[in-house]
């Protein structure tokens, strides 16, 4: 509690003049992960510091990302921050919609945001987004079931590595899978995994005049490799398995192996929620020696609609909750493991957060990822999970569709495929790409 | 003999009847039971019946995390606002077509109905546009008429087929004494409507309370009503389904009370005076 | 001079609901037809033009439009099975005399009041869940594989969701309907030695026809509408994609609106027909 009052005096005082400024009420639009949560909680202490108070839009992912692109595409002006990824930033950073961040504070240090956030947070040198988490995806497995099957998992596996040793470690009388990955339908869930897993198995979306190239051998292999082993050692129903199902299935010791976001490291080590917090390895995401491998980039990030009438505030708290202070905030009440990951150089060069056992395999599995170079063969797009088109999002979802549907066995894999490149052909051909 | 056998069949009616009954409220109660344990014991294998340790703090985690009160006031009163403007434009409408029927009526009352059926989401970007034209977006008052609009066509229908129940003579006796249209409408009409009206208002709370499409569309934070708060519990990350089933049932609790106690005027309501 | 007094008196009166609601159909209606012959991409900068019938035939000749249609259909028509036979098979039973009758009453019409995403979220996570539901431990306990409902049986599994909201609607129609029949018709028939299944069939079936007509209508209103359940629950993957939900995501997914509005105006189509057809129906059976 005290450490609390003290940084809160201490920065209190750094921004007595921005609160000389009149109080505004600022509306935000947020996702419903736990990081936004806890930060929802922290709320007060914004308003103490700035004067400015805060109304939550707090809507689980897909809602929330329809409601914020239709006000944004309308210039409906109901949000003065919105809470964004990856994806949308780029896009939306070039059609104007947003405002730059380029002359943020100099206490908030934006050259110490991790440049692949930045970079992938940006449109044309420009700032667009603050990252708020970033994460990539890395190996969570359990130490003690892979002693049990007299393997050894190395720092960086191969996924056929990855298939034998889900196949030791299975075992179905006493309700343990070997793998557990996504395979829910939708382009953030299932659709993100399966492209960056493509990617290692030196597949793509697009040639470079944009043909869709699900025809090709390498996406037929990522796909019957990826029904092979799931069908093997994977869980019942993993076809309408998403982040949250894989967590909870992970969390109560019923998942050998897990590939997913690096953030689920705290929650799985989290003895709180977790049955197997001290049992947990992390290893880089697997390959298969092609160069690339099957880790993706994301970061959920702040962005102010361009046209709001509270910018200044809007920046205010921007730059509060992406600040160092906020993380040592966070830390202060609720430890280390628990602050948002993956935005700060700074954080990974902390000697209390380096001794978190995730952090350098989360900061390595965020360093390997290229979303200017995701792909072996050259690909005009950018993004490693996705395709930073306006378009993706649409296709996609419906390409993860079929998918699902060949993983849950209601159409094969060749069937999949082949829709999968009608849908996109014909989506692109609509667009007027090709 | 005969009565034995009446009441041996009344036992086994009575046995089947709320064997069936339960069967149907179960997922309500299933998910009432899990609000009040921990998330660990929600997920629990075997399943807890009722032997777990009954806990609030899923409520109390709900209740930190949102604005419940506020949320709750608006679906009342975008509920309550909607209907009562329906009801207002809908009596008059619904008077004239029971009382003077034309060629059209009917025609017209089909058509009305019809227009239920346009799919919302086709016009969403067309009614956002004209939202934020009249500065009405994230407003109660956007919902209040957009809602009436939606359920009209049933308030209409509804209120149209309890008029027709009315007999004509009465109308004409008042009529007769020198009642002007005003009167007739106020004094002989209205009184012998209530109860239909008392059940079409029901209904369309009901129908309002849930509606989710444009309510969680076209609000933020200052007009948001349930159906938003629920949409902040769907899918967190990690083990939610004691958080979830405690918003849920602080979502459904309003109108599940409200319906048990207007149960009377909801049957009589949800026949659409159609089969008497 | 009464009768013309009071007849312009009516028109006025209706006025109200007739204006609003012929705007309500026809804004948003124009406002479909005008973004449907336009490239209309928010993404992409909005409007880019006219593009003549391209958005119509690009909806109809997309390989997930029929399929659609058909989902529709099936999900409509499978509700609308379920909720009319269980519906009148529960209004008999109520009818019979027992024990308690309000209170088991006040079960049975518990569904309708539950919101529509919070119905599809219970289903899905604490019955309907693989691992976690209630349906998969009790098919464990029998020893059987637990389904995996809501992939290998999608669209059966969305039925049955949008039909235990349902069916208690049809159940107090029904049974209010029940009610009102004559029980020394009944009683009569039953003297005469006529088997249950011929009272049923003869004398109960042909009373509650005005009664099934009416479940019919409203809730195929109701129902050519789904969304919510089919959004929480599989997200349109599964077979489970109806009409209105590819026009959702024409529309918000893809953000395509000229694209989406030529569905609207399909979906609008198709739902006319079904109106023109039931009206058919319902008109005959509600003028008696």
């Amino acid at each position: 509690m005290s450490i609390k009052t003290k940084l809160f005096a201490a920065t209190a005082l750094s921004l007595v003049s921005a609160s000389a400024l009149t109080a505004e009420t600022i509306t935000i639009a947020t996702v419903n992960n736990g990081d936004m949560i806890r930060m929802q909680g922290y709320t007060d202490n914004f308003t103490a510091k700035t004067g400015h108070t805060v109304e939550w839009v707090t809507l689980e992912e897909n809602v929330l990302r329809q409601r914020v692109t239709t006000d944004i595409s309308t210039k409906g002006g109901t949000f003065d921050i919105m809470t964004i990824g990856m994806y949308e930033t780029p896009i939306w950073g070039a059609n104007g919609w947003l405002v730059g961040l380029d002359d943020l504070s100099a206490d908030y240090d934006a050259a110490d945001i991790l440049p692949a956030m930045a970079g992938g947070l940006s449109h044309d040198g420009t700032l667009y987004a603050a990252p708020f988490y970033g994460e990539s995806s890395m190996i969570m497995y359990r130490a003690d079931l892979m002693d049990a099957a007299g393997m050894e998992m190395p720092a960086a596996p191969t996924w056929d590595f990855i298939r034998s040793a889900a196949a030791a470690m299975t075992d179905r009388d006493n309700d343990i899978n070997g793998i557990c990955l996504r395979g829910k339908a939708g382009w953030g869930e299932g659709g993100a995994f399966i492209t960056a897993m493509s990617n290692s198995f030196g597949a793509r979306w697009f040639d470079m005049d944009w043909n869709a190239q699900f025809d090709t051998d390498a996406w037929a292999n990522t796909l019957n490799f990826y029904k092979g082993m799931m069908d093997e050692s994977g869980p019942a129903g993993y076809a309408t398995n998403g982040f949250n199902e894989n967590l909870s299935l992970f969390q109560q010791g019923k998942c050998g192996m897990w590939i997913d976001a690096t953030v689920a490291a705290s929650f799985v080590t989290n003895p709180n929620d977790s049955t197997v917090a001290d049992k947990v390895g992390f290893a880089l995401a697997p390959d298969t020696g092609l160069g690339k491998r099957s880790n993706w980039l994301w970061a959920w990030a702040l962005a102010i609609p361009a046209g709001t009438q509270k910018e200044a505030a809007a920046k205010e708290f921007i730059e509060w909750a992406t600040s160092k202070d906020y993380i040592e905030l966070v830390a202060a009440n609720e430890g280390w493991a628990n602050v948002p990951p993956g935005a700060r150089t700074s954080l990974y060069e902390n000697p209390e957060y380096q001794k978190v056992p995730f952090a350098q395999m989360t900061l390595d599995s965020i360093l390997s990822a290229d979303p200017q170079n995701s792909t072996v063969e050259p690909s005009p797009y950018v993004g490693v999970q996705f395709a930073a088109i306006p378009e993706f999002a649409g296709i996609a979802t419906e390409v993860s569709q079929e998918f699902s549907a060949a993983y849950a066995g209601q159409q094969t894999v060749a069937e999949a495929l082949a829709k999968a490149q009608a849908i996109t052909n014909e989506a692109m051909e609509a667009a007027g790409y090709r | 003999m005969a009565r034995a056998v009446t009441q041996q069949r009344k036992i086994i009616n009575t046995t089947l009847a709320w064997g069936v009954g339960l069967l149907i409220f179960f997922p309500i109660l299933w998910t009432i039971l899990t609000s009040f344990k921990t998330e660990a014991q929600a997920i629990a294998d075997p399943p807890i019946f009722l032997g777990f340790d009954w806990t609030l703090e899923n409520y109390a985690a709900v209740m930190e995390r949102s604005n419940y009160s506020r949320f709750l006031w608006n679906s009342i009163i975008i509920a309550g606002g909607s209907t009562l403007l329906g009801i207002l434009i809908a009596v008059p409408a619904a008077w004239s077509m029971a009382f003077v029927p034309s060629k059209r009526t009917k025609d017209i009352l089909l058509w009305m109905l019809s227009t239920k059926m346009l799919p919302a989401v086709g016009v969403l970007y067309p009614i956002y546009l004209i939202c934020i034209q009249f500065g009405i977006l994230d407003s109660k008052i956007a919902l209040v008429i957009i809602l009436m609009l939606i359920n009209l066509p049933i308030i209409v229908w509804m209120l149209y087929t309890y008029f027709k129940e009315i007999p004509g003579e009465i109308l004409e006796a008042a009529r007769m004494d020198g009642a002007s249209l005003k009167e007739e409408v106020l004094y002989v009409l209205t009184p012998m409507a209530i109860p239909g009206i008392a059940s079409t208002v029901l209904l369309n709370v009901i129908l309002a309370w849930n509606e989710a499409f444009w309510t969680l569309n076209l609000t933020a934070a200052k007009a948001a009503p349930l159906t938003a708060f629920i949409a902040s519990y769907s899918s967190p990350e990690g083990l939610f389904y004691a958080k979830l089933s405690a918003a849920s049932t602080m979502a459904i609790a309003p109108i599940l009370i409200l319906g048990w106690f207007s149960q009377k005027q909801l049957v009589s309501g949800l026949t659409f005076g159609a089969v008497k | 001079m009464a009768t013309h007094h009071s007849r312009s008196a009516a028109r006025l009166m209706m006025a109200p609901a007739v204006v609003l609601l012929l705007g309500w159909m026809l804004v948003p209606l124009t406002m479909t037809l005008y973004f449907s012959f336009k490239k209309y991409l928010p993404l992409r900068g909005g409007d880019l033009g006219w593009v003549g019938f391209d958005n119509y035939v690009r909806f109809v000749s997309s390989s997930a439009f029929w399929p659609s249609v058909l989902t529709t259909l099936t999900l409509v028509g499978g509700v609308l099975l379920i909720t009319v036979v269980l519906g009148v098979v529960l209004a008999i039973l109520l009818n019979q005399p027992m024990w308690g009758q309000g209170m088991v009453r006040i079960l049975v019409i518990a569904p309708f009041f539950v919101m529509p995403t919070v119905s599809a979220l219970v289903w899905k996570n604490m019955f309907m869940d693989p691992n976690y539901g209630l349906l998969a431990h009790l098919w464990e306990f029998f020893g059987a594989q637990p389904v995996e409902w809501l992939s290998q049986a999608s669209l059966p599994s969305i039925v049955m969701i949008v039909s235990w909201q349902w069916l208690p609607f049809a159940t107090l129609i029904l049974l209010t309907a029940i009610q009102s029949l004559d029980s020394e018709q009944l009683e009569a028939a039953e003297m005469d030695g006529a088997p249950a299944h011929k009272r049923f069939a003869f004398i109960t079936l042909p009373h509650l026809g005005r009664a099934i007509t009416v479940v019919i209508l409203i809730q195929t209103i109701f129902l050519l509408s789904i969304f919510a359940e089919i959004f929480v629950t599989t997200g349109g993957a599964f077979g489970t994609k109806t009409l209105t939900y590819l026009i959702f995501q024409r529309v918000l997914e893809s953000q395509n609106v000229g694209l989406g509005s030529a569905g609207g105006v399909y979906a609008i189509i198709l739902a006319n027909i079904i109106a023109i057809f039931l009206m058919r129906i319902v008109g005959k059976n509600l003028a008696k």
